[in-house]
């Protein structure tokens, strides 16, 4: 039976209800369990050493002395877990970047683990390895890596993307180009051309949890990992794959996770963990410092992106165009790529192409952060449209009006849209008040758009109705924003119940079919749809169940506001069934009452923002402070709206400390500088204003109550909504983020 | 590790002295804990002195205000009199780290960190405040500004610890001021940092004055151009302009992860010139 998608149902009982949250209490007296919380007995601490070199040749490790010493139970290498990746060169990347092999490829690369009874012992330990380096030079910026005669990272990245491929290697691992029309005769049609180089620095998703596990190895090579994670089901198959474990042997838990924004869905040091567990004989419990989490798991890349925008004087863009420029980390990926795709997806241009080059440095490998790469690019992209329409003496709302995509627009990266946000958003953001309030002194009011695709993917959930009636769903996409609250407002939707009857819980690995990661914004979309699908099949079941014990055929049978009702004259008298009534009859009808979905979430609906910020700069210092910000972006439809404005809250929050200081600084000897929230500057709550938020629906067609992924979107707008604010306010131009006070201070002073 | 906490001035010099490890005094350790845990330093001693009697004494005396070197920050702004007497000097101890920090951090400990950024360091030179030092040889005073000798480094002696901070008695119409600059709103170090104290004459004209700059040199200065720069002014903007030029002047940062040596002299004039304005309105100036 194929989930019905079609919104059938305009009118809802308990979704959109701001309902409470069910880890509300545990979060706040501090019985929930997070990566950190779980004990074995017996168990050990594991430690790693890390590279201090941002390039170097291991030429020899010697651990015999940490292994003699009392108390170390196990001392790992790249030896001990040996590639059985059989040529899959993203397995294989992935266990290198898990332990170092033959390079240390960046400052706080691992080399080595030891496991041993306590922390003190532990850390000895970790200084009686003695390892022989041969330091090499190194490049940790784009433009630099890009360049020929860069220090070579790799010799086996031959760029992906150009035609014939290159057969000397190099540190550009990918070229790839998006787009359509002739952006040349675009530029000669245009009144202005517009055009702007900018760089942005490479930024943390400063998750407060840093990454911690359990793992407890056996030796009949059954294994358990308790972890946090943004995806239990990806950890367990990469962590089976890299150790050589089958994939039913390993039980991963997911904790409870204290954020995660993409950074969680990578193995980092959980398979170190857990051939620490293997070669000990006994549970290892790893738990990453913060500056361990700085230098060695997945910031965002940092980039360099030049941008041209052509514009006739009535506002029409007759042409752009954007080369990007992303570093990977240590490890190829297709960051850029990303940008590219997402760069101009806000608009509808006749003439548009973006040019994107991906590069390796000596950096850690890059991961995820909330809308991946699209933030970097909207901030080029949207200041240079705010150049455009001052140029031009537009307003910048109705200059983004006149050229936003709507339904039917063929993107800049292909597809073409559906119904769509970004017009509404536009829209609603010309008549917020925040629009149209008044500044004061050294103020100014900038705006920005931004987009993000939102994922689906493999979902499966599990929902069993117990003897006493009351409803438990298991689901496997871990809860990060709030989505064990929407599941249970999605199935007592559907079963007609209050949300209280309804429990839901993350499952392990080991009691749902695959998942794929909380990503990409799907947790909620997919995990819906899902939910939806097993309460409409437990619904079956219950009429079914009512047929049998009403003796009447199921097409009499209906289900109506949480009761099997019998329809037809001929059954008036019947009282209604209730799913208490039902479930307490289960054994004789049947067995137990479930609704099993297993699907692949397709029609993720795309997702745009527009917001708007007030920024005030002092003139001597360069000091930016944010005053007002106003968030403006398409749900689809809210099914907890405190949980969706938190996620615009969240994300507007992250992009107002990642446009005015978050950044990774390196020294000239490659090392990271700032490997700690004291000089790694996200914003405290005094930094921020209270951030207001307007939650617009346009409903997903693809999904049964109109549900887009809200996540990530947020995060898009803010660098270039704050550099756009900070021109206004203090008439400069700034195009390198973070737009920190000296930076600021030397844009006024050289523009005096 | 040995862990030891005398109940004397007396022995807990015998402990620093007689120790031919690395010794180290334990006040609010929210510098020392935080560094042994990070693993930049493994004492063979710690000496905690919140037990000596005294250490956690905040005292009026004849001349002014003696502080115990075990006396948190947070207690320095419950004591109205000093908050009264030295505003300037409480509200650079005050911005020092979070809350929590704030119940266990103490200027003493501030002060023997030894950062040029430290924040309740430049108060106190402009305040004119002295350390006592206790040591094998008995106790001696030192000007707050002669106590550091480079980043992380202090003049102390083998034995010796800070026992005491004191504050000159304030003359009348006085007023002092201490503002740094960070990126964010809290939860930061300076980037630059300036302490001014000044003395005005019944016409409003500043008869003394002192001008301290943190975070922009190895050490805070006292920055005496500076302060000659305002000084039989009515901090009018010509000696506005003045000072400012004379603390950028005296700035000699570095560039570094915290801010670029072109931010930091620009900002110390800036600086210096807002704090002279606060203290000067403070000390009944108009």
């Amino acid at each position: 039976m194929p989930l019905d998608t079609s919104l059938v149902r305009k009118q809802f009982k308990v979704i959109g209800t701001r309902v409470r949250r069910p880890d509300g209490i545990d979060k706040v007296t501090g019985r929930a369990k997070y990566g950190a919380d779980a004990f074995a007995p017996g168990q050990l601490i594991g430690l790693v050493l890390r590279s201090p070199h941002a390039h170097a040749r291991i030429k020899k490790i010697d651990i015999s002395k940490a292994e003699k010493l009392q108390g170390v139970k196990a001392v790992i290498t790249a030896a001990d877990l040996p590639d059985l990746t059989g040529g899959d060169r993203g397995m294989r990347d992935i266990l290198e970047n898990c332990m170092a092999r033959s390079k240390a490829l960046y400052d706080g690369h691992a080399v080595a683990a030891v496991a041993a009874v306590d922390a003190h012992t532990a850390k000895q330990a970790l200084k009686l390895i003695k390892i022989d380096y041969e330091v090499l030079p190194h490049v940790t910026d784009v433009d630099e890596a890009l360049k020929p005669g860069a220090p070579l990272i790799h010799d086996d990245i031959f760029t992906d993307g150009i035609e014939p491929k290159p057969t000397k290697p190099s540190n550009f691992c990918k070229l790839a180009e998006y787009g359509h029309g002739d952006v040349e005769a675009g530029f000669k049609e245009a009144d202005f051309v517009i055009e702007k180089s900018y760089k942005t620095e490479q930024t943390h998703q400063g998750y407060i949890e840093p990454h911690a596990c359990l793992a407890n190895v056996s030796p009949d090579g059954v294994a358990e990992l308790w972890v946090t994670t943004q995806g239990p089901f990806v950890y367990r198959n990469h962590c089976a794959a890299l150790l050589g474990l089958d994939a039913n042997k390993l039980r991963v838990t997911a904790s409870e996770i204290g954020g995660g924004f993409g950074g969680k869905t990578h193995v980092w040091a959980e398979p170190l963990a857990l051939a620490l567990s293997r070669k000990a004989n006994r549970p290892v419990k790893l738990t990453m410092t913060r500056d361990e989490v700085f230098r060695a798991t997945g910031p965002t890349s940092s980039a360099s992106i030049d941008v041209k925008v052509g514009v006739k004087k009535d506002g029409t863009v007759t042409a752009a165009f954007a080369e990007l420029r992303y570093q990977n980390g240590a490890f190829p990926f297709t960051w850029a790529e990303f940008g590219a795709m997402t760069a101009f997806a806000c608009y509808d241009f006749k003439n548009v192409k973006t040019v994107s080059r991906d590069a390796v440095v000596n950096r850690p490998k890059c991961a995820a952060y909330r809308a991946p790469s699209a933030p970097i690019a909207a901030f080029a992209v949207e200041s240079t449209m705010d150049m455009a329409a001052k140029a031009i003496g537009m307003d910048p709302i109705d200059f983004r009006i006149k050229n936003a995509a709507r339904e039917g627009t063929k993107s800049s990266y292909g597809p073409v849209f559906g119904p769509i946000g970004i017009g509404p958003t536009l829209e609603a953001a010309k008549k917020h008040a925040h629009w149209n309030a008044p500044l004061g002194e050294n103020q100014g009011r900038g705006m920005a758009c931004g987009f993000w695709f939102n994922f689906g993917g493999q979902t499966c959930v599990d929902l069993n109705v117990t003897p006493d009636g009351s409803v438990t769903v298991a689901l496997g996409t871990i809860d990060v924003g709030g989505s064990r609250a929407s599941m249970a407002l999605a199935v007592a939707e559907e079963l007609g119940v209050a949300y209280e009857q309804v429990r839901c819980v993350v499952a392990d690995t080991s009691s749902l079919g695959h998942n794929d990661m909380t990503d990409g914004s799907r947790g909620t979309f997919s995990s819906s749809m899902a939910a939806v699908d097993a309460a409409r099949k437990a619904i079956h079941t219950m009429r079914e169940r009512a047929a049998k014990i009403w003796e009447i055929p199921l097409d009499e049978v209906e289900w109506i506001d949480g009761q099997a009702k019998a329809v037809g004259e001929k059954h008036g008298n019947k009282a209604p069934l209730s799913i208490k009534e039902i479930a307490a009859q289960a054994a004789n009808t049947g067995g137990p009452i479930a609704g099993h979905s297993e699907i692949v979430a397709d029609g993720a609906g795309v997702s745009f923002a527009t917001h708007i910020c007030d920024a005030e700069v002092d003139p001597e210092t360069g000091r930016t402070s944010i005053k007002r910000y106003t968030v403006i972006q398409d749900a689809g439809k809210a099914m907890h709206p405190s949980y969706v404005e938190g996620q615009y809250q969240g994300g507007a929050a992250q992009g107002i400390g990642w446009a005015l200081n978050e950044e990774y600084i390196y020294g000239k000897d490659g090392r990271l500088q700032n490997a700690g929230f004291l000089d790694y500057r996200i914003p405290v709550c005094s930094d921020l204003p209270f951030i207001d938020t307007q939650i617009l629906e346009i409903p997903n067609p693809n999904h049964p109550y109109g549900v887009r992924g809200v996540g990530e979107t947020s995060i898009v707008p803010p660098l270039g909504a704050i550099g756009n604010a900070i021109s206004n306010a203090a008439g400069v131009r700034l195009n390198h983020v973070p737009m920190s006070p000296p930076r600021v201070l030397k844009a006024i002073k050289d523009a005096r | 590790m040995r862990y030891e906490s005398p109940a004397t001035t007396k022995d807990a010099v015998a402990l620093l002295a007689k120790e031919k490890g690395q010794a180290f005094v334990l006040a609010g350790g929210t510098d020392l804990l935080v560094k042994m845990k990070a693993g930049m330093l493994e004492p063979d001693l710690v000496v905690d002195i919140k037990r000596i009697k005294g250490m956690k004494e905040i005292k009026k005396t004849a001349s002014g205000f003696s502080i115990g070197a075990a006396v948190p920050c947070a207690a320095l702004k419950e004591n109205a009199a000093l908050v009264k007497t030295w505003p300037g000097v409480v509200e650079g101890a005050s911005l020092i780290g979070s809350k929590q920090v704030q119940g266990r951090c103490t200027m003493a400990g501030n002060l023997c960190n030894a950062s040029p950024a430290a924040d309740s360091v430049p108060g106190l030179v402009a305040a004119g405040a002295k350390v006592v030092i206790a040591g094998p040889r008995g106790t001696r005073k030192l000007a707050v500004e002669d106590v550091p000798a480079g980043v992380g480094r202090t003049v102390l002696k083998k034995g010796e610890f800070i026992s005491a901070i004191e504050l000159p008695k304030k003359p009348a119409r006085s007023g002092d001021a201490y503002l740094r600059f960070i990126p964010r709103t809290e939860m930061d170090i300076a980037v630059v940092s300036a302490g001014v104290s000044l003395t005005l004459d019944a016409k409003g004209v500043i008869t003394a004055a002192r001008v301290a700059l943190g975070a922009v040199a190895p050490t805070v200065l006292l920055v005496k151009e500076a302060a000659k720069a305002i000084i039989g002014s009515k901090l009018d903007d010509e000696a506005k302009a003045r000072l400012t030029a004379a603390a950028s002047a005296a700035a000699r940062p570095i560039d570094d992860k915290r801010g670029t040596k072109e931010f930091r002299i620009d900002v110390a004039g800036v600086l210096a010139r807002r704090a002279a304005e606060l203290a000067y309105a403070r000390a009944g100036g108009k």
